[in-house]
């Protein structure tokens, strides 16, 4: 089998794996009814953001400041990988793949994720920061999905907002620590927030997907608001200003990522697409 | 006790018929593998039982959205109900409604203390949006071992998803606390 033909390689077709519908089915959570064309993009967004930062966090195990972080890093990526698995499964039943085809057989054009996600981990600082941003941002997001139409997304939503809720805290009580530490953590968390706060730009912009979703999709736009008031105490109480300056292209909605998600993507995917139907 | 008895009912929704009801009782009986005094019952992951003619189905729900201890769980189910002499058993996860640790019973919080862990405090309530604060409000956490409150929170993430680590100023041994979600 040629590269080319494995990247795309269906569901029942990972080389020589046969797909079991049994053990599949009993692994999947499954919703009441299958997701449309549009939902189905939605749900990749939302499942691919997961996935991605899951797999930058997982990076942190072993490497964080102290056994605590490498503890709760690795459980926060537990959790993104939980909404991963249930987002990517309901997007998968609008083209009949599993959540594994999707996460593993899928190339980097293929991916929806926001830019955000694929900023390299960096210093802790900057995996807190980058960790304060999308925690805040998923809170807010899954607290409006709980009322979407969509009865399976509402559901994702309603599990995840609870364990966000968590992250949230997690990357606050940090923000405080290293901003009111010693100069060179209060140094790195300023340079932090000001390297990544040109991407915070692309997480609040509405695409053309989303005027098809009314009801069902949240409006990234009307997030703003309540992102802003719900950063702005912990900024003030941090003594850190909300950076200025450029704000980056973005495009990582429609397929168009920097040159940090192809490696990302490597290192998650390469023991299955060199083993495909490896199992322990 | 109406509302203990509305609760209950939503913790555990056994069933009423007498077929399901007796299948509900095995499948009752699988523990959680990381935490073995709790059954799937005591903690509420077990959300319905139903026997018809020539097959079982089963539904549970996930703690945490990632938590790998579910897959544990539906297997050993699979397992109890076949060796019991069902057939055609599956269980099915499900999100809605979201678990809560609410839904712990008093005697699985018990049986946590016994272990070592000290149960949730509280009650779960889901939080607006809005600012988190900079600081979030928690009920003391009783020391499992000497009942001190005089205890403090080491790390908000422990050695699983539904767990965070304290410590006890008193006797000074650590803990694992179940956190209230």
């Amino acid at each position: 089998m040629s590269d080319d033909q494995k990247a795309d390689a269906p569901a029942a077709d990972h080389g020589h794996v046969a797909v079991d519908v049994d053990t599949l089915d009993a692994e999947l959570i499954e919703g009441p009814s299958d997701a449309t064309t549009d939902i189905a993009e939605y749900a990749l967004w939302l499942g691919d953001d997961s996935l991605v930062l899951a797999q930058q966090l997982a990076a942190w195990i072993s490497r964080a400041p102290e056994l605590e972080e490498d503890v709760a890093l690795g459980n926060v990526a537990l959790d993104l990988i939980g909404h991963a698995r249930s987002l990517l499964h309901y997007a998968g039943t609008a083209s009949n793949r599993t959540e594994d085809d999707l996460a593993y057989w899928r190339t980097e054009p293929d991916f929806r994720s926001l830019h955000i996600v694929e900023q390299p981990n960096g210093d802790f600082a900057h995996t807190i920061a980058r960790q304060f941003v999308v925690a805040h941002y998923l809170f807010e997001l899954y607290n409006r999905l709980r009322a979407s139409a969509d009865a399976t997304l509402a559901a994702i939503a309603a599990k995840a907002v609870k364990e966000v809720d968590y992250h949230r805290d997690h990357s606050t009580q940090w923000v405080l620590r290293l901003a009111h530490g010693t100069d060179e953590s209060r140094r790195r968390i300023i340079t932090a927030f000001s390297d990544l706060w040109p991407y915070v730009d692309e997480i609040f912009r509405d695409e053309p997907l989303i005027d098809r979703l009314e009801g069902i999709a949240v409006r990234p736009s009307s997030l703003r608001a309540a992102f802003d008031d719900a950063i702005a105490p912990v900024l003030a109480e941090a003594e850190l200003e909300v950076p200025h300056g450029f704000v980056a292209s973005g495009g990582g909605r429609t397929g168009r990522h920097s040159e940090h998600l192809a490696f990302l993507l490597a290192e998650m995917q390469v023991l299955t697409r060199a083993h495909p139907g490896a199992s322990w | 006790m109406v509302a203990t008895d509305t609760h209950e009912g939503v913790a555990r929704p056994r069933p009423t018929d007498a077929a399901s009801l007796a299948a509900w009782t095995i499948a009752a009986q699988v523990v959680d593998p990381e935490i073995p005094v709790l059954t799937i019952e005591d903690l509420g992951v077990l959300r319905s039982v139903k026997v018809t003619s020539d097959a079982v189905a089963v539904t549970l729900t996930p703690t945490y959205s990632g938590c790998p201890a579910m897959d544990a769980m539906r297997d050993d189910v699979l397992e109890v109900l076949t060796g019991a002499g069902y057939e055609n058993v599956s269980v099915r996860l499900v999100l809605s409604p979201a678990w809560t640790t609410d839904w712990m019973s008093e005697i699985g919080k018990a049986k946590l203390r016994e272990y070592g862990i000290a149960a949730p405090t509280g009650h779960s309530a889901a939080r607006g949006s809005g600012p988190a604060g900079p600081i979030r409000l928690t009920m003391a956490v009783k020391c499992p071992r000497c009942s001190s409150l005089n205890t403090r929170e080491l790390a908000h993430f422990g050695s699983t998803s539904c767990k965070s680590l304290y410590e006890c100023r008193d006797c000074l041994e650590p803990f694992d606390y179940f956190k209230v979600l």
